[in-house]
C-alpha cells in the first residue's frame, strides 16, 4: 500500500547518527520527528504534513527537571506525548528510555514499561472522568498493573493520596466536588501511584490561580526529592519554568532552538527568539524598564514552514544565509546549545 | 448505594424552601428593572468627583442560588479616573468579573442582582446610576460608553458569522444612525487596521476559526472600541495568550487608550501584567476590597497580608528562591462567610483584634487604603512593621 507507507514516514531516510546509551541519562531523545498527515482530495490522500516535531535532540539526567518552553503551537505538547509513545508512531529519530528504544518494544513490553513513565495533563477539569470516584481514578492503573497485593491496596491508595495532600475520605467523592487545585492534586496522585521514574508535566499549573500554583509547584518539588523523580516540565510560563527546572529547552516551530542549564539560558539567552521571548515577560514592578523586543506577526504554519532557519521571517538579525540554509545545533558554552547561524565561528 | 450525608449538603426540602424565597426576592427586583418608559430623573445622579469616569459606591451584587445566597460582591467602592487604568487583582471567584458585569448589567438573570449600592457613570454632560437603570436604558450605554473585552477570544466570537459582519453589527446597533452600509464597512476596515491587522480586507471576509488567538483578541478589541467608549473593561484579555502575543496586545491597548482618551478597568490575576498596565490597583478577596492604592503603593509597600502573600507566591524571573510561599488554607465558602475578617483563617500575621468584626478601611497614606487591623490611620506599612518587630523583640 503506497498510501500507508507515505503516511507512516514523511522523512523516508534516516538522517541522523544513532546515539549509544549513557547510564547517567534516563531519557535520550535524538532527532525526534513527528509529522501529522494532512488529508485532502477525493480519496483522502495525504497532501502534506504538519511538522509538529521536526528534529528535537536532548538528554535528560536522572532526578533533574527539564523545562520546555515556547509559544502555543510550537510542538511542546506533541514532543511530550511522542516521548511517551502516546501519539501513534514516530516519524523519525530515537527515544531511548533507560537505554531502550521505546518504539521498538512490543505491546506487551510497552505495557510493562508504562508505569515507569507517566504524564500529568494540562487541564484538571477535563482530564478526570466525571463518572469515577477519586479512589478509583487513582487506583485503577495500580490494580491493572498488579503493583500491590490486593490486601494492601486500600492502604497504598491512602498513602499516595496523603503524599499529595488529599484526605482519605476524598476517595468516595467525584471530581466535580473538588476545586481546581485539588483536582490537579488528584491528577498528580494518579501519575505517582504507579511509582514512576519519569513524569511529563504538561502545563500542570497554567489553569490555576497564583496562590494555588505555588502549592502545586511546591508539591511537585517535594515529591521529586522524595521519590527522586525526573520531570519534563512543559509550560509557557517562563517564571515558573525558571523556578522549577535545572535545564531549559526553548522550542520554535517544532525545533529546539536553544537548550542548556537554566541559569545560563536566563542570564545569557543567545538565540534571537529566546531573547524576544524573555523580554516579553511582564515584571511585577511598576517602574521597571522594558527593553522589549517585539516580534512582528505570528508563528508560521507548521504545514508549510519557511525555508532555511524557520525563525528567519520574524528575526531581526536575519541574513541571506538564514533564508537558505538551516542552522545546526552547536555547543557555544559547555552544556549550552543553540541552533543559529549567528554563533558560527 | 446510599451516600452518607456529609456536612455542607442540603436536603431537597431545604433547597426548595430557599429557591421559593429567592424567587420572591428576584421577582420584585426583576419587575422593577423591566419597567418601560422610566423617566430619566429616576436614575440621574451626580459624580462625587467629575474627574472620575466610573465610581463604584458600596456595591453589593448577590446571586440567589438554590443552595443559598452568594455574596459575590459585598460592599465594593472604588473609582476609575478619566484616562487612567485601574487594575483589579484577585483569585478566581473573588468577584472581580462580577463587579465589571454589574457595570455592564450583564449579570446572569434573574439569580444575579445588584441589591445595594451605586455605580455612577460619567456621561460627560450628565451622570447616571447604572445600578438603578432599567434594562431598556442600559442598552444605550453598552458599546457607546462602556464596552468589554472578554477573556477568551476563542469563545466570545460567533463561529458562524464572518468577522466583518460581527463588527458591522456593533456599529449599526450602537452608532449606526445616518450611516450607509458603505460607511459602516469603511469604519470596520478602519478599526481592523487600527488594531494592527495588516490584511484587513481579507480578515473582513474570514470566519473566526481562520484566525489565530492573538488575531481573534485583536478583533475583540476592535469590537470593543468600535464606538469610542469612555470606559473599556478588559476582563483577563491576555490570560489565554502567549507571552509574545500578550506583549503585542498590551502595547496595543496602551496606545489605543491614549488615542481615544478612555479609561480602562483591567481585570487579571497576573501581577506582572498589572504592574505594567495599571496606574491604580485594587486587590479583591472574597467579594471585598482588601487593599487599594497607586501601583507604586501596592507593589513597593504592600500592606494587607493577602497582597503580601500573593506577591510572594509568584515566581519572578531573575529572583531564585528555594521554596515558593503558598498561602495556607483556602477561600471561605461564599455562602457562609465568617463574621470576622475573611482572611483571618489563612493569615499568618493575625493580631488579637482580628477575631472581632470585619475590619473597616483605613488610609495609611493619601492614596493607599487597606482593610486590616494591623494598621491605623496615617501609619505607613513600614512603620507598622517596625513597631511589630519591636514588640516581637521584647516578647522574645
Amino acid at each position: 500500500m503506497s498510501l500507508r507507507k507515505e503516511t507512516a514516514g514523511g522523512a523516508a531516510k534516516e538522517d541522523y547518527t544513532p546515539v549509544t546509551y549513557d547510564p547517567q541519562y534516563i531519557l535520550m531523545v535524538n532527532n525526534l520527528k513527528k509529522y501529522f498527515p494532512v488529508k485532502g482530495g477525493m480519496m483522502s490522500q495525504t497532501v502534506g504534513h504538519v511538522k509538529a516535531v521536526d528534529g528535537v535532540t536532548f538528554n535528560l539526567k536522572r532526578g533533574t527537571t527539564m523545562g520546555l518552553v515556547g509559544e502555543s503551537g510550537c510542538g511542546k505538547t506533541t514532543t511530550g506525548r511522542t516521548i511517551l509513545r502516546l501519539s501513534g508512531e514516530k516519524t523519525g529519530g530515537q527515544v531511548l528510555f533507560n537505554g531502550k528504544e521505546i518504539y521498538d518494544l512490543s505491546n506487551k513490553e510497552m505495557r510493562a514499561m508504562r508505569p515507569k513513565m507517566q504524564i500529568i495533563f494540562q487541564d484538571p477539569f477535563s482530564s478526570l472522568s466525571p463518572r469515577l470516584p477519586v479512589g478509583e481514578i487513582i487506583g485503577e492503573a495500580v490494580r491493572e498493573h498488579n503493583l500491590v497485593p490486593k490486601a494492601e491496596f486500600n492502604d497504598y491508595i491512602d498513602k499516595v493520596m496523603d503524599n499529595c495532600g488529599l484526605q482519605p475520605f476524598h476517595k468516595e467523592r467525584y471530581p466535580h466536588e473538588f476545586s481546581g487545585g485539588q483536582r490537579q492534586r488528584i491528577c498528580i496522585a494518579r501519575a505517582l501511584a504507579l511509582n514512576p521514574e519519569f513524569v511529563v508535566c504538561d502545563e500542570p499549573v497554567s489553569a490555576l490561580d497564583v496562590s494555588i500554583q505555588a502549592q502545586i509547584i511546591n508539591l511537585l518539588k517535594d515529591l521529586q526529592e522524595q521519590y527522586s523523580l525526573t520531570y519534563l516540565f512543559i509550560s509557557h510560563d517562563l517564571s515558573v519554568v525558571e523556578h522549577i527546572s535545572d535545564t531549559v529547552g526553548v522550542m520554535y516551530l517544532g525545533n529546539l532552538v536553544e537548550y542548556g542549564k537554566t541559569a545560563d539560558i536566563f542570564r545569557n539567552p543567545l538565540h534571537p527568539y529566546t531573547k524576544a521571548l524573555f523580554s516579553a515577560i511582564p515584571i511585577p514592578d511598576p517602574n521597571a524598564k522594558m527593553n522589549r523586543i517585539v516580534l512582528e506577526g505570528s508563528i508560521p504554519s507548521p504545514a508549510n514552514p519557511p525555508s532555511g532557519c524557520k525563525f528567519h521571517t520574524r528575526c531581526a538579525n536575519c541574513t541571506k544565509r538564514c533564508q537558505e540554509e538551516a542552522p545546526v545545533q552547536r555547543e557555544v558554552e559547555p552544556g549550552h546549545y543553540v541552533v543559529c547561524h549567528l554563533y558560527d565561528k | 448505594m446510599a451516600r452518607k450525608k456529609a456536612e455542607g449538603y442540603l436536603s431537597g426540602k431545604e433547597s426548595r424552601r430557599i429557591s421559593k424565597e429567592n424567587r420572591k426576592t428576584t421577582n420584585i427586583l426583576e419587575k422593577k428593572r423591566k419597567r418601560k418608559n422610566v423617566p430619566e430623573s429616576e436614575y440621574l445622579t451626580k459624580m462625587h468627583d467629575p474627574a472620575n469616569a466610573v465610581e463604584f459606591d458600596n456595591l453589593h451584587t448577590y446571586f440567589f442560588t438554590d443552595a443559598g445566597t452568594v455574596k459575590s460582591v459585598d460592599g465594593v467602592s472604588f473609582e476609575v479616573p478619566v484616562g487612567k487604568t485601574v487594575g483589579v487583582v484577585g483569585e478566581s471567584g473573588c468577584g472581580k468579573s462580577v463587579t465589571s458585569l454589574s457595570l455592564m448589567q450583564l449579570l446572569q438573570r434573574p439569580q444575579g442582582q445588584v441589591v445595594e449600592g451605586e455605580i455612577r457613570l460619567n456621561l460627560g454632560d450628565k451622570a447616571v446610576d447604572v445600578a438603578k437603570m432599567p434594562y431598556e436604558a442600559v442598552q444605550h450605554l453598552r458599546g457607546n460608553f462602556v464596552s468589554m473585552i472578554f477573556q477568551e477570544p476563542m469563545t466570545s466570537l460567533n463561529p458562524v458569522f464572518r468577522i466583518g459582519d460581527q463588527l458591522n453589527e456593533v456599529i449599526e446597533l450602537h452608532d449606526g444612525e445616518g450611516k450607509s452600509k458603505e460607511d459602516v464597512k469603511k469604519r470596520t476596515i478602519e478599526l481592523l487596521e487600527m488594531v494592527g491587522i495588516a490584511n484587513s480586507e481579507g480578515v473582513y471576509k474570514m470566519y473566526p476559526h481562520e484566525l489565530s488567538g492573538g488575531m481573534r483578541q485583536r478583533v475583540c478589541i476592535a469590537m470593543a472600541l468600535a464606538c469610542n467608549p469612555k470606559v473599556i473593561i478588559a476582563d483577563e484579555p491576555t490570560t489565554a495568550l502567549d507571552v509574545t502575543i500578550q506583549a503585542q496586545v498590551l502595547d496595543l491597548l496602551r496606545n489605543l487608550k491614549d488615542k481615544i482618551n478612555s479609561s480602562i478597568m483591567f481585570i487579571t490575576h497576573d501581577l506582572g501584567v498589572i504592574a505594567e498596565m495599571a496606574d491604580y490597583v485594587v486587590v479583591m478577596y472574597a467579594g471585598r476590597i482588601v487593599e487599594k492604592g497607586t501601583a507604586e503603593d501596592i507593589f513597593y509597600h504592600p500592606a494587607h497580608p493577602y497582597t503580601i502573600g500573593l506577591m510572594a507566591s509568584k515566581p519572578v524571573v531573575g529572583k531564585q528562591v528555594d521554596k515558593l510561599y503558598s498561602i495556607p488554607g483556602k477561600v471561605p465558602n461564599p455562602i457562609n462567610m465568617p463574621d470576622y475578617c475573611y482572611f483571618k483563617d489563612r493569615c499568618e500575621m493575625c493580631v488579637e483584634k482580628c477575631g472581632g468584626e470585619y475590619p473597616c478601611e483605613v488610609s495609611i497614606s493619601p492614596t493607599h487604603k487597606v482593610s486590616c487591623y494591623r494598621y491605623s490611620d496615617g501609619q505607613t506599612p513600614d512603620a507598622a512593621r517596625n513597631t511589630e518587630e519591636k514588640k516581637g523583640g521584647t516578647a522574645s
